[in-house]
């Protein structure tokens, strides 16, 4: 049996090449865990860790030296205090564990890090992963390159799943009504339940959607060897409007596929297909290879968004077009009979429709029109006939086998099982992940069920609000520590393996269910090794181990098919548009943009991660627009009363810029009760107003209140209304005036390509009565972000937060302006407050040649490093803060308290070594990664040559989906960022200050639509104002 | 070592003459030195340009030295700036240049300032020899009232011509509130 | 000493009233110091004392915690400490100015306050300086701003005005503490001798350091005085133009202006007179000095203010003009929001106590009632302290980006430790006035008629 876990060399710097088999067969002695821990002890011996050690725990070096006891002391006082090789409690070790190898694994290098390829799942779909690990300790997620589902990018999710990892709240130990079990007792548990009911368990399996071959596998056994035993799958946020869609137009369960690298116009009605949904970074960076407006290459596309929530795909659209669902009904049905050559109909909605639907037509076949999975299932359909109607099925849009092993409307299905259970009908009920008790519909009143079932089992990272319902609680494996397998939008079959030795002993859902099996108990490596050896035949050592290093089971996309289109649905569906409600207020629940459906809000950093439009942080206010808030005389963060049907809930107002003005919108995940220190009592929780009937978007009543709730918005806008200035915002005028955003239309722009350097101040450098400095020779680093291709997804801020070890300040922290992220992607509003235009611009150091902080600091904390880096350096900082306040960008970050945690053991675990983490009293900034930079020099050097373009990647720039940043050498002509800044519409941010900014931007160039009627729209408006 | 004794037999000093008003002690100095007394000792509660003239004046080298200490300071300042930021610790700041000489100035014009000061001080202190715990002036009670309002004069037995007699008839002669012996 | 001076024909009150003596005027002012503590001043100090306690609360707290305690942010990383430290740094202007630049103009009616302004410029200057220090985020290291050798090979960096500041502001402390104690000496030895209390003779006499009133001394002594003066001048003026560079140097909207160092120097003399009156007007009352501190000092520094004032306004007129002749657009925007933006309140306020207040000088039923005279010092007071208050955070608050705009209040322990630097101001002061003497004896006596005759008419010593 083989079960070892093999290094990814799909890109990994520092990793090998070749692998030997000796060296697997050295990991084949045990689970991956222990052997960490035995290549510590092994590593001990070494010269590499002696010296890791003067430079990591000099206070112990001492007692290094010394005899062996004192080299044992030495070890102990490490495990103690390191917890290195993460073993259960991670500072409780028991010290026998430590075993000598026989010989070091050819990998482990200390100070080396290690990359595996791995996959991350989120309601039964994953993203291909590589993991870094130092040491044994994953630290940090990049995706994996070679992988359909990530090309290289991931989400912000994926990036704050290490944290995940180390949280501290997780599930440690088995536990049975609150007492402290093993996993043995509850294996005697269930093994004592099923030989008690020969007959069968009315036995229910609860699970979040499931694409997972093995677990699908498990569970048919289960079913077949337990008559009486069902399986239900509920997530809140899946999309089970769009199979429900699918099963009407087309029949049957369709899984739909886009490709928006051949769309030249592309309508979303109400879809966020950017940052949500399974497939949103390959989409985003799909999207966005179409929007990148280069010299020469104008060939934009074009995008109409409709939208219930101003989200950040509609942010980016050229038209974007605030409407109800029930305006967006009436949007859909306009569009469907324009195509089809009939009247849209009177309104401006039917007038926008028509230049909409002309604009299609003429892009036949180049079109796509994608309609969000929680719209209305009717707009899906009509969505379904548009797209057939136009001829972009099969070419802009494919159908395919479905990906999910038995694809369910969840909520139908989480009906029937509450059903069941208020019914009694259930003796065993299995909550595989998910959380039922705080997100099923109110109407379904699971919690209460739950206390009608005899036994209820969780299996959970967190004790959460269902834990609280359920007689036994097992402790889950995180995706790091686990043997899984699950597909990718596209179907394609993901590894997971685990990094590390399971933290607390959690199992995967399908161990768990294992125990359910007449084979009883198996770990997940045999489960998988199973499920392939079966598949992939004869060969099978050679080709697992080939796929365990690519981290996916090639040519496992799920196959195209033929989907003739239902007319009779489509009739149907446009029977349903005109049964939307037309009238009066709603409320749409959305999946929060941080947090998603709670499952992360124990999560520090998605906490903290600004909104991509609100910029708030740690709350899910109500969303109404400032027409709406101006006519109920709401104000930022007063207290308001929703009603559905009703169930009420108190909860607190945000003004927000672009919400239509019937819809209210609140974000799901948020307001739980029971969820770890970092997530309880934040927000408020949408749940409690959602039902099976209207999931998504519910007529509501809203009556203001007196009280005030805090919100921390990262943007100053508390007071949006005063800020209200000729008829916009203050803000938004005064960044259009100092030309902060720059931005032309396609028109424009091939007229003028260098139309930034026609707007703002320029300054003419030969002013300066000093030489400047001469960085001609060696390498000049640089970065270029393209504002186009920027969404605000947010990736780079969580992927800086966990590269670079910075601190999460909680937040009352932020309310006083005090975050930590080094890089903030500014978002301007620009025209009426009621429909602007929006746009976003990711600012991080600009590492300025003539640095306005260098000048100024007292003790030359920061200076210049002879390639243009502006370095910060925390030792000798000493806090005067007088570099932030000179510099213009606003950039530096100031620890005023001491805000990272360094009492918690398995968060000193999470850090990356190679960052300082730092203390109270300093400043600190966007260093352009300068470790992954000395890592490259020294790799470089070693081989005697130059740094290679696109060998030094930063944290933001490789996370990001759409390639909006791009970071490299300034002094090699031929590479990416010296070709983009050598582009006509490159500019600087605030260069008339003189400061000479390494970080500069390409300008926002839209395509708008000639034919638009006429209203202030972002790419519309010249840029040759001010 | 005093030739003269007091009439109690201690070592004699000099003689000193207590006056009340600053014109007789102008008086008072001019005599004792047309009657070629040197070694004189004026004292007054508050400066008097007049007697330091009587007792035959020169001027105070002072200045000398506050300039020489502002030299000292003004060269010390720039050159600790210029040495540190262009040859100790060469440092890019801000792509300034490493002899930022404009910004040194303000540094090195601080330095100049305070030199100078202590040199004015100092130079004063040790021009008139202070601190000077003890001096045999404090001997008489009555100098006390020289830090109030009366008016001393002292000719020392230090002088070559002093002879006691001669001497305390020429200070009785000025007009004085009255005479003492000052025992060393 | 009948006859009318030249002042007393035009009518001005007498710099110090007739009749007085070098004796009478020694001993009314070592009777100060050497007569037995009043009981009111037990009271004051012991109020001071306490005020004192919430700076060194707040500042272990600070220590213990971090300046997150604090109300400073991001965008606003300075905020009261700088507001303090430079409204401490002009109130001490006025002390060296009166007993420096008023010495070489030979102003004869500084003499009788000379003494405690000076006095107050060195607490003023003390209470200063805990600021910079303790505004630190690492307060422990502040020493690093020091060039001295160490084993890191390190030097500061000398291009950053908050250098300059440490050796502007510690020579300020140096030259000041130097000039008070040179001027101190003759009174020491006047002490010495008036005291009939052994320990206090010593102590007194220590201080005097064997002080006689030779002539040579007080030759050497005059020159030194001279050329101290001489040198404190142009450093007195050199301190807030430093200070000021702390904003001009930087380049936010509202700091970097050209106009910063005089108007600096001058709002200096102006808070300083202000203070200087504060200080005057109570004490000549309490201790009976109407005779030495008369409505003549009153008015002229009445007058110094209003001039200064008038300097100031000039320099808030050019601000405005500049903001929109400059043409750019960020310096008119900063100004805008001072008029109208989240702390207007602050600007206007700042415009009534600096510039509206003052105008009631022009009255000379005003000038000629010490207290209303106080009053207006006290809106003084309070307006330079606005006036750095718009200067740091409006600024600050909202500048280049607006994506950044943020906004500043103080905090409880902002208004601790401010409170608590008036404490130890009081308190240091109460020491002083019980201590030594407040008024300079000898140089009393210098301005008495019995000393002028001798100055007026050498020739007749002859006779």
């Amino acid at each position: 049996m083989t079960d070892g876990i093999f290094p990814s060399t799909a890109t990994a710097p520092g990793a090998r090449k070749d692998l030997s088999l000796g060296a697997v067969r050295e990991r084949l002695a045990g689970a991956p865990g222990r052997a960490y821990w035995r290549s510590l002890e092994e590593a001990a011996a070494t010269p590499e860790f002696e010296a890791m050690v003067h430079r990591e725990f000099p206070q112990l070096a001492g007692e290094w030296q010394g005899d062996g006891v004192s080299r044992r002391n030495f070890l102990r006082l490490m495990s103690a205090s390191v917890a290195f090789g993460g073993l259960t409690a991670c500072t409780r070790q028991p010290l026998e564990r430590i075993v000598p190898y026989v010989a070091q694994p050819e990998e482990i290098v200390p100070g080396r890090p290690l990359y595996f390829a791995t996959g991350m799942e989120r309601d039964g779909y994953a993203v291909g992963l590589l993991a870094e690990s130092h040491m044994g300790r994953p630290t940090k997620i990049e995706g994996n390159p070679e992988h359909p589902a990530s090309g290289g990018a991931t989400d912000l999710f994926a990036q704050a799943s290490v944290l995940d990892l180390y949280d501290p709240d997780r599930n440690q130990t088995v536990t049975q009504l609150g007492r402290i079990r093993t996993w043995r007792a509850f294996e005697e548990a269930i093994a004592g339940r099923l030989a008690a009911a020969p007959a069968g368990l009315r036995l229910r399996i609860l699970t979040p959607p499931v694409t997972s071959p093995t677990l699908a596998g498990l569970i048919a056994t289960v079913l077949a060897e337990q008559p009486l035993a069902s399986w239900h799958q509920y997530a809140p946020v899946a999309a089970d409007h769009g199979i429900e869609a699918a099963r009407r137009a087309f029949g049957r369960a369709v899984a739909v596929r886009h490709d928006f690298s051949r769309a030249d116009v592309v309508v979303s009605l109400d879809a966020d297909f950017l940052t949500q949904g399974p497939g949103a970074v390959p989409y985003a960076g799909q999207f966005m290879s179409r929007r990148r407006a280069r010299r020469g290459a104008t060939d934009l596309n074009r995008f109409y968004a409709v939208e219930t929530t101003p989200t950040a795909t509609g942010s980016v659209a050229d038209h974007r077009v605030a409407a109800t669902t029930g305006e967006l009904g009436a949007f859909a049905a306009a569009l469907a009979a324009a195509v089809d050559g009939g009247t849209p109909g009177g309104g401006r909605l039917a007038e926008l429709a028509a230049v909409v639907a002309r604009d299609l037509e003429r892009h036949r076949g180049r079109g796509l029109v994608v309609a969000g999975p929680h719209a209305p299932v009717a707009v899906q359909v009509i969505a379904h006939g548009l797209n057939e109607a136009l001829g972009n099925v099969g070419a802009t849009v494919s159908y395919h086998e479905p990906v999910e092993a038995e694809p369910q409307d969840g909520l139908a299905s989480l009906a029937r099982l509450a059903a069941d259970m208020s019914a009694g009908q259930v003796d065993v009920l299995l909550v595989l992940g998910g959380n039922p008790a705080y997100d099923a519909p109110a109407d379904l009143d699971f919690a209460a069920a739950m206390q009608k079932v005899e036994t209820c089992i969780h299996l959970s990272l967190h004790a959460d609000e269902t834990s609280e319902y359920c007689h036994w609680n097992l402790p889950a494996a995180h995706y790091l520590e686990a043997w899984e397998d699950h597909r990718a939008f596209d179907g394609t079959v993901t590894l997971t393996q685990p990094l590390i030795e399971p933290l607390y002993g959690g199992r995967s859902a399908a161990e768990v269910l294992t125990l359910f099996t007449a084979a009883g108990p198996r770990s997940g490596a045999e489960l998988l090794q199973a499920t392939w050896r079966r598949r992939l035949g004869d060969g099978f050592d050679a080709e697992w181990r080939r796929c365990l290093h690519d981290g996916f089971v090639p040519d496992t996309a799920s196959p195209a098919l033929a989907a003739p289109l239902d007319a009779g649905a489509l009739a149907a569906a446009r029977a349903d548009l005109a049964k939307l409600p037309a009238a009066g207020l709603e409320l749409c629940f959305r999946p929060d943009p941080t947090v998603y459906d709670g499952r992360f809000a124990n999560n520090g950093w998605l906490q903290e991660c600004p909104k991509p439009l609100s910029k708030l942080t740690w709350d899910n206010p109500v969303l109404v627009s400032p027409a709406l808030a101006e006519e109920r005389g709401l104000v930022n963060e007063q207290k308001v009363r929703l009603t559905v049907d009703g169930r009420s809930l108190e909860a607190a107002v945000w003004i927000h810029p672009g919400q239509p003005d019937g819809a209210l919108s609140l974000s799901l995940g948020y307001g739980r009760r029971r969820s770890g220190r970092v997530g309880t009592g934040a927000g408020f929780d949408a749940n409690r107003l959602r039902t099976t009937a209207n999931p998504w978007a519910a007529p509501v009543d809203l009556e203001p209140l007196a009280g005030r709730y805090p919100l921390a918005s990262t943007q100053l806008h508390s007071n949006i209304a005063a800020d209200r200035f000729q008829g916009t915002n203050l803000e938004g005028r005064e960044a259009a005036s100092r030309h902060l955003i720059r931005q032309a239309t396609v028109e424009e722009f091939e007229r003028q390509p260098d139309f930034p350097h026609h707007v703002g101040h320029g300054l003419d450098e030969s002013l300066s009565l000093m030489p400047g400095w001469d960085y001609s020779e060696g390498h000049a680093w640089g970065l270029s972000v393209d504002l186009n291709t920027c969404m605000s997804c947010n990736a780079c801020v969580v992927a800086c937060q966990a590269e670079n070890n910075i601190p999460v300040v909680g937040k009352d922290e932020v309310a006083k302006g005090r975050e930590m992220h080094w890089i903030r992607i500014d978002r301007y509003y620009e025209g009426a407050l009621d429909d602007p235009a929006m746009h976003h611009q990711p600012v991080m150091c600009m590492h300025c040649e003539q640095a306005p902080c260098e000048v100024v600091c007292p003790v030359a904390a920061t200076v210049h490093g002879d390639e243009g880096l502006n370095d910060m350096v925390y030792n000798r900082c000493v806090g005067t803060r007088y570099c932030a306040n000179n510099c213009p960008y606003k950039v530096r970050r100031f620890n005023f308290f001491k805000y990272t945690d360094t009492e918690t053991p398995s968060l000193e675990m999470m850090r990356n070594p190679d960052v300082t983490v730092r203390g109270r009293g300093v400043m600190e900034k966007c260093s352009y990664c300068v470790q992954r930079i000395s890592q490259a020099r020294i790799a470089a050097r070693k081989e005697d040559r130059r740094v290679r373009d696109g060998e030094i990647r930063t944290a933001c720039q490789q996370v990001c989906p759409t390639g909006a940043i791009v970071f490299g050498d300034l002094n090699d002509e031929t590479s990416r960022v010296a070709r983009l800044k050598a582009e006509p519409h490159d500019y600087g941010l605030l260069t008339e200050l003189g400061t000479r900014p390494r970080t500069t931007y390409l300008a926002k160039v839209g395509n708008p639509n000639p034919e638009w009627p006429a209203r202030a729209s972002g790419a519309g408006e010249s840029p040759h104002h001010g | 070592m005093s030739r003269f004794l007091t009439r109690d037999g201690k070592r004699l000093y000099g003689l000193m003459a207590e006056f009340d008003s600053p014109e007789k002690l102008v008086h008072a100095c001019e005599a004792a030195s047309e009657a070629g007394y040197t070694r004189l000792g004026a004292y007054t509660p508050y400066p008097i340009e007049a007697v330091w003239e009587a007792i035959g004046h020169h001027r105070s080298k002072l200045p000398l030295i506050v300039l020489a200490g502002g030299l000292a300071g003004a060269a010390g300042g720039f050159l600790l700036q210029y040495w540190a930021s262009v040859h100790a610790y060469p440092l890019n700041i801000g792509g300034r240049p490493l002899d930022s000489w404009i910004a040194f100035l303000v540094p090195a014009f601080e330095t100049t300032i305070l030199f100078a000061s202590f040199a004015a001080v100092l130079g004063m202190f040790f021009l008139n020899g202070l601190p000077q715990p003890y001096h045999p002036a404090f001997n008489v009670p009555r100098f006390a009232e020289a830090s109030r309002d009366r008016y001393f004069l002292m000719i020392t037995t230090k002088d070559r011509n002093f002879e006691p007699a001669a001497v305390r008839e020429l200070l009785a002669g000025l007009g004085p509130v009255e005479v003492n012996e000052v025992e060393d | 000493m009948a006859e009318l001076t030249p002042d007393a024909r035009m009518g001005k009150p007498p710099v110090v009233a007739p009749g007085y003596t070098p004796g009478s005027v020694t001993d009314k002012i070592s009777a100060i110091v050497l007569t037995r503590t009043p009981r009111w001043w037990w009271v004051a100090f012991g109020l001071s004392f306490l005020l004192m306690q919430a700076l060194l609360v707040g500042v272990a707290y600070l220590f213990f915690e971090g300046v997150g305690i604090w109300g400073v942010n991001n965008p606003v990383g300075w905020g009261f400490a700088i507001i303090n430290f430079v409204w401490w740094i002009g109130i001490g202007h006025a002390g060296t100015l009166i007993s420096a630049i008023l010495l070489l103009l030979r102003q004869e009616w500084r003499t009788s306050i000379n003494r405690f302004a000076e006095a107050m410029t060195l607490f003023a200057v003390a209470c200063a300086g805990v600021f910079p220090l303790v505004h630190l985020g690492r307060p422990w290291l502040a020493y690093w701003l020091l060039p001295y050798p160490n084993t890191m090979g390190l030097w500061p960096n000398f291009r950053s005005p908050l250098i300059w500041d440490v050796f502007a502001v510690s020579t300020y402390a140096t030259v000041s503490a130097l000039f008070w104690y040179v001027g101190l000496i003759p009174d020491m030895a006047t002490l010495r001798d008036r005291s009939r209390r052994r320990w206090k003779k010593i102590v007194y006499g220590f201080a005097a350091m064997g002080w006689r009133g030779h002539a040579a001394h007080w030759h050497n002594y005059e020159v030194a005085y001279l050329l101290l003066a001489g040198l404190a001048t142009p450093l007195v003026v050199s301190v807030h133009t430093v200070v000021s560079f702390d904003f001009a140097v930087g380049q936010i909207p509202g700091w970097h202006a050209t106009i910063f160092p005089p108007y600096f120097v001058a709002g200096a003399v102006f808070a300083g007179f202000a203070m200087v009156l504060t200080l005057a007007v109570p004490l000549r009352q309490a201790f009976a000095l109407q005779d030495f501190i008369t409505m003549r000092h009153i008015q002229n520094m009445a007058k110094v203010m209003l001039t200064t004032g008038l300097i100031v306004a000039y320099g808030y007129l050019i601000e405005i003009f500049m903001a929109f002749y400059s043409g750019n657009q960020y310096e008119e925007f900063m100004l805008l929001n001072r008029i109208q933006g989240p702390y207007k309140l602050h600007w206007w306020a700042l415009l009534l106590c600096n510039v509206l207040a003052p105008q009631a000088i022009w009255l000379r039923k005003v000038r000629s009632s010490p207290w209303l005279v106080f009053l207006v010092a006290m809106f003084v007071n309070v307006g330079m302290w606005l006036e750095r208050f718009v200067i740091v955070v409006t600024s600050l608050s909202r500048e280049f980006l607006p994506s950044s705009w943020g906004t500043y209040s103080g905090t409880r322990w902002d208004w601790a430790i401010f409170v608590g630097t008036i404490g130890l101001f009081l308190s240091l002061l109460f020491l002083f006035v019980r201590f030594l003497p407040m008024i300079s004896i000898f140089e009393m006596r210098t301005i008495l008629p019995e000393a002028k005759s001798v100055h007026q008419r050498p020739e007749e010593a002859d006779a």
